[in-house]
């Protein structure tokens, strides 16, 4: 018996050592399952939260729904799985998800040391600060001494940290788990400020109990550019995700938008926009797609300034003269030509 | 030597075959544990994620609030640093929870036994209700819904004289040395004080046994310490000086912070585990069969020699085996801090640490070993102690 149950151990023991990485791309993973699975927020408006029938709406999802688009044809076969900051590398890393489209700041320790790979930036942000109006602080300068809301898992921990030791100011970190714990810290009073990215700082803002009662500051210290993420070692997803991205830029460039796509497919003649809604050349092919790929993900998503408007914008934080502008209209998103 | 011949064969021999045995099974679990190492780092590396301890040396840049026995500066402080200021800061709200809970739930549990018909009713309340809400949402509720609204903010402090407390905490004034020799008179004066108390308890005790007459030994003794510590301090001078808090821009500063998130979570992880406590108590406290408690009442004792003379003796037996599960629950309900911002080991290390290295393998790892290692260590000292009480049979 004794014997008889050292086999059983020693065979499950072996069975543990010939687990190895599988060699199924991500692309086929996806079609056999028939969606893409996408680790988003637990809910931030503007980037990636629920409405009240548990649909997902906002920036983040839309890079989302725009490679389903692209890869299904159908924008709608993607499942979403909300992450805390602190579960998302693993998460994308361990193969839960697809792809990570949550207000993600591209660093080099990420890229380099996590198994990930930064796609391009769907949205360029900075860290900032929000005080409570009765303080009567005008700068950033003069929080000497405060303490200081922030959440676990963000870079900006980092930041807070590099910004008040370069000008040799003083502070108390006050560190949540989550973005509503920490709202509510400081609406309650457990911190005098509190700091995250510009956009969620606006975000935070209308959810106050009284959202007048908190201004945000003017300075920006950090450089926050926040795009989808994937698996390092699968390029061809890597390609597919990015290109989708610089797709829907491009076509924001190119004034292709979902109301115009019928038309401008059917009459073009500028050999670029042919190219980008493949009536011209094969590039879905060589991204392994369809030739429509691009189409599908414009039409049924929108280009980028659409995702913009319908879900940045209501947060009154306003595209023109941004980083967040067309290279071409003073900004800095640029997205390499599609040919 | 001088046995009979050993006739069985070595393969049927039970304690040659129970060697083999063990060291197969040895060697199987070696040889396990090495595989599923080795096939981790090799898969972690196949998928580009680095792993290795050598990010502990490096420097840590984030801040830190709440240290109040190791020093971190911020730009010199190395990862290591913060783990340890993790493990402290969880030891620190375990001990104060463990002893405030401890206290609460014996005076709870003798309450809920107490014949006054209200006073039991009321601990009956008590331990129905903290018992059966989960501690998370004590704790939220505690922090953001009692303490951070209804405490004024640091510009309208309550207090005065150096002691204050506003939404962000309590603030004390911080003892200095100033005058070494009155310091190092003061406390001698407390050494001598204790032995004092000590000898003039044996002598009490001794005086009890011989005559049956008692003597109230502790109180000459304590009255002894607090002449020698007032002798001390009007021939040297006060032994401290205070350093009080003062109001800053945003808050109090100098002086000792007791930071709300410490004091939060200790109140809430105080109140739920008094409440099983209380049950253990009353448990061990009516297992004692009734005729000690008569025995005892014919004596003459009253209730509360009779209780901490008899009843409880007995009762301990009963009370401190599941009293050790609670204080272990406390130890790692307190890894639930991160929710009202204390920096305890799961905050500052699987948390801010984590995020900042990538390293979740190796620091969740090590923070499985710190709590291990922190229950192990609570159990063997009240095994101990357990043992102590232990009713020795002749």
């Amino acid at each position: 018996m004794k014997t008889g149950k050292l086999i059983v151990a020693a065979v499950a023991l072996f069975g543990l050592s010939a687990t190895a990485a599988s060699a199924v791309t991500t692309l086929d993973a996806v079609k056999a399952k028939g969606h893409i699975q996408c680790g988003v927020t637990t809910g931030l408006a503007g980037f990636s939260a629920p409405d009240d029938k548990g649909v997902y709406s906002g920036i983040d999802a839309d890079v989302c729904y725009a490679v389903a688009a692209a890869v299904f044809g159908d924008k709608n076969k993607v499942k979403f799985t909300p992450l805390t900051a602190k579960e998302r590398f693993t998460a994308l890393a361990s193969g839960e998800i697809d792809i990570l489209s949550r207000n993600t700041t591209h660093t080099l320790t990420r890229d380099a040391s996590l198994g990930l790979n930064f796609t391009y930036y769907n949205y360029i942000d900075g860290q900032g600060f929000m005080v409570k109006k009765a303080l009567g602080v005008k700068s950033v300068k003069e929080l000497d001494g405060a303490k200081i809301c922030i959440q676990a898992g963000t870079t900006t921990e980092l930041n807070l940290a590099d910004y008040f030791r370069t000008n040799s100011m003083k502070f108390q970190p006050v560190v949540y788990d989550t973005s509503i714990q920490t709202r509510e810290g400081f609406d309650k009073g457990a911190c005098d400020v509190l700091t995250s990215d510009k956009s969620q700082l606006a975000a935070i803002r209308t959810e106050l109990k009284d959202p007048k009662s908190a201004v945000i500051l003017p300075e920006t210290i950090s450089k926050e550019p926040l795009g989808p993420v994937v698996r390092q070692g699968d390029d061809q997803w890597f390609n597919i995700v990015k290109w989708v991205l610089f797709a829907v830029i491009n076509a924001d460039e190119m004034d292709v938008s979902s109301k115009n796509i019928d038309d401008l497919k059917a009459k073009t003649t500028n050999p670029n926009i042919k190219r980008l809604l493949g009536t011209e050349g094969d590039m879905g092919k060589k991204l392994g797609l369809s030739a429509d790929w691009a189409y599908n993900a414009i039409k049924q998503v929108g280009n980028y300034d659409e995702m913009y408007t319908r879900n940045v914008a209501p947060l009154g934080l306003s595209r023109a003269g941004s980083v967040n502008a067309l290279w071409s209209k003073g900004g800095v998103l640029y997205a390499p030509p599609i040919r | 030597m001088a046995g009979p011949k050993n006739t069985v064969a070595w393969h049927r021999n039970p304690l040659i075959r129970g060697i083999i045995a063990q060291a197969v099974l040895i060697a199987v679990v070696v040889w396990g544990i090495t595989t599923i190492y080795a096939n981790t780092v090799a898969n972690m590396e196949a998928r580009g994620i680095q792993i290795g301890f050598d990010f502990l040396s490096e420097v840590a840049p984030f801040g830190i609030a709440f240290s109040p026995f190791i020093d971190f500066n911020l730009g010199e402080s190395t990862y290591l640093t913060v783990f340890f200021i993790g493990i402290q800061n969880t030891i620190i709200v375990s001990i104060l929870g463990i002893i405030a809970a401890t206290i609460l739930g014996f005076a709870i549990g003798i309450m809920r036994l107490s014949p006054n018909w209200f006073i039991s009713k009321i601990a009956t309340f008590y331990i129905e209700t903290f018992r059966n809400i989960p501690v998370l949402l004590q704790m939220m509720f505690w922090n953001f819904a009692i303490f951070l609204p209804l405490l004024p903010l640091p510009r309208q402090s309550l207090g005065g004289g150096g002691f204050f407390l506003n939404n962000r905490g309590v603030y004390l004034p911080k003892p200095v040395i100033e005058n070494a020799s009155a310091n190092t008179a003061f406390w001698l004066a407390i050494a001598i004080g204790i032995a004092a108390m000590y000898i003039l308890h044996k002598i009490a005790l001794k005086r009890q046994e011989q005559t049956g007459k008692t003597m109230p030994g502790k109180l000459v003794g304590f009255g002894l310490l607090a002449a020698l510590v007032a002798l001390a301090a009007m021939i040297f001078g006060a032994p401290f000086g205070f350093s009080t808090p003062v109001l800053g821009t945003f808050n109090l500063t100098g002086g000792i912070e007791i930071p709300l998130p410490l004091f939060s979570l200790w109140f809430s992880l105080t109140t739920y585990t008094a409440a099983f406590i209380a049950e253990n108590v009353r448990g061990g406290i009516e297992a004692v069969t009734k005729g000690q408690w008569e025995a005892a009442g014919a004596l003459g004792l009253s209730r509360s020699n009779l209780l901490n003379l008899v009843v409880i003796p007995q009762a301990m037996r009963i009370i401190v085996p599941p009293t050790i599960s609670q204080y272990l629950n406390l130890t790692k309900n307190s890894s639930l801090a991160t929710a009202i911002a204390y920096e305890d080991i799961v905050a500052l290390w699987t948390g801010t640490s984590l995020n900042q290295t990538g390293q979740a393998l190796i620091i969740v790892a090590m923070t499985v070993v710190v709590y291990e290692l922190l229950s192990l260590l609570t159990s063997i000292a009240l095994n101990i102690y357990n043992k102590r009480v232990q009713l020795v049979e002749r």
